[in-house]
């Protein structure tokens, strides 16, 4: 093979990643039905993003600006932060976030690492029961959580560990669902790249962790993140589980702002600013995890 | 002494794969499992967060039957799937249609149109209940092309519906990936054969799209059909703790929060309520899944 032939493939798709509009078929697009999809595009942009713009400009209008104008004002005519200020004075927000911030941390390695042990034992080990195991957590999947709250409830009074952090980890700590997720990794290796090392003699811990492990980092950011997203968003179970002002996570204190500072407005959209900001900076960041296997093949075009 | 254990773990390795799904079923078990069995148990006996209960039998479902709030909550849980399924059905599929197309800049619209599903609930719901306020924006620009201002959070059907819309805005982007993810799926040439014949669009849409993704419709409406009877947050937040005027607005899971939790609460009678959950998601499923069975036929 010539350095020719070696180079012309390379040319080709950097002349193809140039913007250029063209539908599924690789045909352009009419100049009239691009600025139809732009419009509408537009459209769901305004819908989707604009109530949490507003908010953010609800959140940095002072005290003296009339937030009920109608027509309405879009930007705050004299930005302040002063709303911050007060949602900490009102309600102990920045432990709130620490307590949200803990559970979250302590969902995403529990998840983790559980669901990749387990998730390990029912595609690659072998023995007997293995069946058993996975029918397990495929039934655990199929159960409704607000089907067994009130029990779930009663079980955590039961191991006395209510109203407290752990109690609000605890039942999502190892998802079925994330067992699944992993075990379906698992089952996607070749098994050639064990062989080799179970004929060298190592362990099945051995090769869980220097081999399989590292070929599945992709499932396990996903498994990661929305272990992240779900317990910093989660609201049914910690308002169960949580009775003590004090040790409510971010949700909670929220809607306990809601309840008490119901008047002003700005007050709990900054409060609300607050829970958000972080999660949309998380997936801004984690954005490609999130569009996994979607935005590759077809729809690229 | 530590060298023996070593060879003697070496010798038994048959143990060690329970040792890696352990910790997995001991949460499972515990947590989803035994709360499940003791979910059907309770729903028999007249338990409460303190007292122990007593096996009564039928009683607490004779109750169910004469108790008006059950009614509505039922009610509002079947209206929430009428209401909500055809749209989180339909609306993602024609939004999957407009962000598939490659054209610049379409990443940031994918991604923005997701932020909604990023967002908790609560955060959803507080905008949207400032949104819809008496005197937030969407009556302040009513109000400005004069309509009028409407009472969405203060009349028990609009309060409902707009709790509706609201669960449809925040799953619109979660039931868009999952349709761009099938439409990668659908043969060009499908597309190009009915292109050539004379197909427009519409006609496009109807005879090769919807065929080509009737299978991820089913899924979507069984997935939909499913959390949204058991809707809570955002009506708890929009409607608030007692489900707004004269609690008309209450939903079936917001009854078992409410009747079983706190120092008071009727564990027994919540569980069995809980039943009625977990009887109607397995329905819906099985409809849905026999629905589409039978169109394949």
């Amino acid at each position: 093979m010539s350095v020719l032939e070696k180079v012309r493939p390379v040319r080709t798709p950097a002349a193809a990643r140039e913007p250029r509009a063209t539908d599924e078929h690789g045909r352009r697009i009419r100049v009239w039905e691009l600025a139809l999809r732009y419009l509408l595009l537009l459209a769901v942009l305004a819908l989707t993003v604009g109530p949490f713009l507003w908010q953010l400009s609800t959140s940095l209008k002072g005290p003296t600006e009339d937030i009920f104008s109608s027509p309405p004002k879009f930007l705050p005519g004299d930005p302040t932060l002063h709303n911050y200020q007060r949602v900490a004075d009102t309600i102990p927000v920045w432990d709130y976030a620490f307590n949200s911030l803990k559970v979250a941390a302590a969902n995403v390695v529990t998840n983790c690492v559980g669901s990749a042990l387990a998730g390990y034992a029912l595609a690659r080990l072998r023995y007997r029961g293995r069946r058993v195991a996975t029918l397990v957590f495929i039934l655990a999947m199929l159960v409704p959580v607000e089907g067994i709250i009130i029990a779930q409830f009663t079980t955590m009074r039961e191991l006395g560990l209510n109203n407290t952090l752990i109690g609000v980890v605890l039942p999502g700590c190892i998802g079925a669902m994330n067992v699944l997720l992993m075990r379906n990794a698992f089952l996607n290796l070749p098994h050639e790249i064990e062989e080799a090392a179970y004929v060298d003699g190592a362990n099945a811990w051995q090769r869980f962790l220097r081999i399989a492990l590292p070929s599945v980092k992709g499932t396990l950011a996903v498994v990661a993140i929305f272990a992240f997203m779900g317990a910093w968003d989660d609201f049914l179970w910690p308002l169960i589980v949580l009775s003590d002002p004090s040790k409510f996570t971010l949700t909670i204190g929220l809607n306990y702002l809601h309840g008490t500072f119901a008047n002003d407005e700005r007050v709990v959209a900054a409060g609300t600013v607050i829970a958000v900001a972080p999660l949309i900076a998380l997936f801004a960041c984690l954005q490609r995890y999130f569009f996994r296997g979607v935005g590759e093949g077809a729809v690229k075009g | 002494m530590a060298s023996s254990t070593v060879s003697r773990v070496r010798r038994h390795l048959p143990t060690s794969p329970w040792l890696f799904a352990a910790p997995g079923l001991l949460v499972v078990g515990v947590f989803v499992l035994y709360p499940f069995v003791s979910t059907l148990v309770n729903a028999f006996t007249d338990r409460r967060t303190l007292i122990p209960g007593r096996f009564v039998g039928l009683a607490n479902f004779r109750e169910l039957l004469h108790d008006d709030m059950f009614w509505i909550g039922l009610r509002n849980s079947a209206l929430y799937v009428l209401g909500v399924v055809p749209a989180l059905v339909l609306l993602p599929l024609l939004l999957a249609l407009l962000v598939q197309k490659n054209i610049p800049g379409i990443g940031f619209f994918r991604s923005a149109f997701y932020t909604p599903v990023v967002a908790s609930i609560v955060v959803v719901g507080l905008i949207w209940v400032w949104l819809l306020d008496e005197r937030g924006l969407v009556n302040s620009l009513l109000e400005t092309i004069g309509v009028g201002r409407v009472g969405f959070l203060s009349d028990q059907w609009l309060l409902l519906l707009s709790a509706m819309a609201v669960t449809v805005w925040k799953g619109l982007g979660y039931y868009m990936i999952i349709y761009l993810a099938a439409l990668a799926n659908v043969p060009r040439e499908l597309h190009e054969a009915a292109a050539v014949d004379g197909a427009g669009a519409v006609r496009r849409f109807l005879t090769v799209t919807v065929p080509a993704v009737r299978s991820t419709m089913v899924l979507v409406g069984a997935l939909s059909s499913v959390a949204a009877f058991k809707v809570f947050s955002e009506v708890y937040l929009m409607a608030g703790p007692d489900g707004g005027p004269a609690g008309e607005d209450t939903t079936l899971v917001m009854l078992v929060q409410r009747t079983g939790t706190g120092l008071t609460g009727r564990v027994g009678y919540a569980s069995a309520m809980s039943v009625v959950v977990f009887v109607v998601t397995v329905g819906l499923m099985l409809l849905v899944l026999r629905a589409d069975r039978k169109e394949e036929a």
